[in-house]
């Protein structure tokens, strides 16, 4: 395990195919990421709802550029804008 | 004559005290999520108490998380927990005996397999699980206390293991 937790948190629900949808598209990126996984049930969901403002997955939290965005299209577009092109260095660190 | 049977355990060839306790990675669970995460991630934060316990709502893990929870070890180290429960099983547990410990899972009873602390489980069969055992690791991942249940059901010396975890955190 690497000492330093990566920049991107995902938070998502098992088997859910939007979270899968993120998932793919963060590995197509080669972004290293951590996988927080909630319950089905909304009102279980308390995390994702204070760091992220509302409850539903998937939702990421990326440290490396302070973003934090939930519904899967939102974030594939943030994730391709920003990582597709080489634009930010995916492997250059949170600095 | 007593009416009730308390089972012997085979012998084990567990880890013991002064051994390099195994690492892993396994789920952990909170009372709001679970990610994957290592013992070591764990002990370079500082000593950690690693409770085998029964599967969750078998009563000698509530009555485990119950006592554990009533004497607040967790003042004065890591105390996590390990079974062949779910994450939803954790979740669940977690928040019916209202406790702050996290508890990793771990299904295929591997980690137990790793400190030699299988059970298999008469009547449940292709069933194992952990044997009750306490292990408390240090910041280098050093055991300095180990205890192994020889019997079924057993339950740890508490009041040994809060010394031992009150010895090591000061």
């Amino acid at each position: 395990m690497p000492d330093e937790e990566p920049p991107i948190t995902l938070y998502r629900l098992q088997a859910c195919p939007y979270c899968e949808r993120v998932v793919r598209t963060l590995q197509d990126l080669d972004l290293e990421y951590t996988s927080r996984f909630v319950e089905p049930m909304h009102s279980e969901r308390d995390v994702v709802k204070r760091v992220a403002g509302s409850r539903p997955v998937p939702a990421i939290v990326d440290e490396r550029t302070g973003v934090t965005m939930s519904e899967s299209a939102n974030v594939v577009d943030y994730l391709e804008s920003t990582y597709g092109d080489g634009l930010v260095d995916a492997t250059g660190g949170a600095d | 004559m007593v009416d009730f049977e308390v089972v012997d355990l085979p012998a084990t060839d567990h880890v013991a005290e002064g051994d390099e306790a195994p690492d892993f990675t396994r789920p952990l669970v909170n009372d709001e999520f679970w990610a994957d995460a290592s013992l070591s991630e764990l002990t370079a934060e500082g000593p950690v108490c690693l409770v085998f316990h029964s599967m969750d709502g078998s009563f000698p893990a509530t009555y485990i998380w119950n006592e554990l929870r009533d004497r607040n070890v967790d003042e004065h180290c890591t105390v996590v927990g390990v079974s062949i429960s779910t994450p939803y099983a954790h979740k669940r547990l977690i928040e019916e005996r209202d406790m702050e410990f996290d508890l990793f899972s771990d299904p295929a009873n591997g980690v137990a397999e790793a400190y030699g602390v299988t059970h298999d489980l008469d009547g449940m069969t292709g069933v194992s699980e952990a044997r009750p055992a306490t292990f408390l690791v240090d910041a280098d991942r050093t055991v300095q206390y180990a205890w192994v249940a020889e019997e079924w059901p057993d339950f740890p010396p508490y009041d040994d293991l809060e010394r031992e975890i009150r010895a090591l955190a000061d």
